[in-house]
């Protein structure tokens, strides 16, 4: 597209603009130092690219995957009520993983590529959803502690400087609301019911307290790729940032849902007004993530099934597009 | 596709909203568009949708269908789940003419120096009532 100069006559060479590299590199950091958005065609750096098309594919990736610890419990929900709440919930993970995929394709990533990808190991989803859901207090405390913790990863990426990224995000978080209460008012109602319930509650939080707050990633020390990202305005805050304000909300729900949270040296710091807590098990979430969590295997070779088995569909629907369009 | 298949015990972030993943260099990103992605691919299309009567019809994002009434079904159960809209349009995303890559383009330059077009430019006394 070319300017609407007045004085061009039909001989005069068109000048195409020349930028070099440096100038777009100019460009585009007075762009993240401005806040402003990088959208899909501006020229970016080849490593914020190839940044950002992992991290969205991750994270579209865990939203797939997200389905299936609760999705285990659809047919076990104990009424109609909690059987449309968790049916309406997973389908909400996967429109997620929808609206992420496609803020990757604006990225030049091709959709089935990413999930080729995901099935082969090649690319990664968060190590949470290799846990099992044991018992249906799993579905209440995936809600109020998984998705809380989605809830502060997410909310910051709202204002990511990649535009159809943080958009993405925006219509997520609106949604992550509805999982998280959900989940909270699912275990207040076992809560009030028999001392076996109350039980299966805490049973629950047990086992998800710690995998939630490795859900945050390694400690600042040991996060190398943090700084640049957040330079790049892709990342807003820092793990342990993150991962204490969870913290910091999670103590006084827990105190009013009347559980207790797994930790001995979880305290109020009366200087800071902050929680400390204990030590996490770094050397387990390294496990998990390397391929050896409980569920790994299940979680991929279901979605390789989802694909194969399902690839009919598509075939129909493309046939029957080709049929009508002639 | 020649790229690595051993998952790497690295480099790990929480970058993303789900929580921590492998992050070292030897987790492929993906982002290169090749010949063989063409397969099962279906058209992408562009959605917009008209949030309440009175208003505009709004870009809210993208979807792939083998055809047009499939993309509206489609873009219905993607994004309309919560009463989101009351009408929704679809277009192939290749139908859709661009007016650049770049702001830095000059198409949008010639309105830069046209300050008259604004109320502003014009200064009016402040006792003159209803301007």
């Amino acid at each position: 597209m070319s300017a609407p100069t007045l004085d061009r006559s039909a001989d005069a060479p068109v000048a195409a603009p020349v930028l070099d590299e440096a100038a777009l590199q100019a460009h585009f950091d007075a762009t993240i130092a401005a806040d402003h958005r990088v959208e899909p065609r501006d020229w970016m750096p080849e490593a914020y690219r190839k940044g950002l098309v992992r991290q969205i594919a991750q994270h579209a990736h865990s939203e797939i995957i997200g389905m299936q610890p609760e999705g285990d419990w659809l047919l076990a929900a104990p009424s109609l009520r909690r059987k449309a709440v968790l049916l309406a919930k997973v389908q909400d993970e996967a429109g997620h993983g929808m609206y992420l995929y496609s803020a990757a394709e604006t990225l030049g990533a091709d959709r089935a590529d990413l999930t080729d990808k995901l099935i082969e190991g090649r690319q990664k989803y968060s190590s949470i959803f290799n846990y099992p859901t044991l018992t249906y207090a799993d579905c209440g405390v995936i809600g109020w502690l998984v998705d809380g913790a989605a809830i502060c990863n997410q909310v910051p990426l709202c204002r990511s400087s990649y535009g159809p990224y943080a958009r993405a995000m925006i219509r997520v978080c609106k949604e992550e609301s509805f999982h998280q209460r959900q989940g909270y008012e699912l275990l207040m109602t076992m809560m009030r019911g028999t001392d076996a319930q109350r039980a299966m509650v805490q049973d629950a939080v047990d086992r998800w307290w710690w995998p939630s707050l490795m859900m945050f990633g390694p400690p600042d020390d040991d996060s190398p790729n943090s700084a640049q990202s957040m330079a790049w305005g892709v990342k807003r805050h820092s793990n342990d940032e993150l991962r204490q304000r969870y913290v910091d909300m999670s103590v006084p729900q827990a105190a009013a849902l009347g559980v207790t949270l797994p930790d001995p040296e979880l305290a109020l710091d009366p200087e800071t007004g902050r929680y400390r807590f204990g030590q996490i098990d770094w050397a387990e979430f390294k496990q998990v993530i390397s391929g050896n969590g409980p569920c790994n295997e299940e979680r991929v070779s279901r979605r390789r099934a989802a694909r194969d088995d399902n690839a009919w569909v598509l075939e129909a629907a493309t046939a029957y597009a080709d049929k009508h369009a002639s | 596709m020649s790229e690595p298949t051993t998952p790497s015990a690295g480099e790990t972030t929480a970058e993303g909203g789900h929580g921590a993943v492998p992050t070292g260099p030897d987790i492929p990103s993906g982002a290169e568009p090749t010949a063989a992605n063409t397969r099962r691919d279906w058209p992408l299309y562009e959605v917009f949708v008209r949030g309440k009567r009175g208003l505009n019809h709004v870009h809210v994002g993208s979807l792939h269908a083998p055809d047009d009434e499939m993309a509206v079904h489609a873009a219905r159960d993607l994004f309309t789940r919560r009463n989101e809209g009351v009408s929704i349009w679809v277009v192939q995303a290749n139908d859709i003419t661009a007016s650049s890559p770049d702001e830095k383009d000059p198409m949008f330059a010639p309105a830069g120096d046209k300050v008259y077009r604004h109320p502003t430019f014009y200064e009016i006394p402040d006792d003159v009532p209803h301007m």
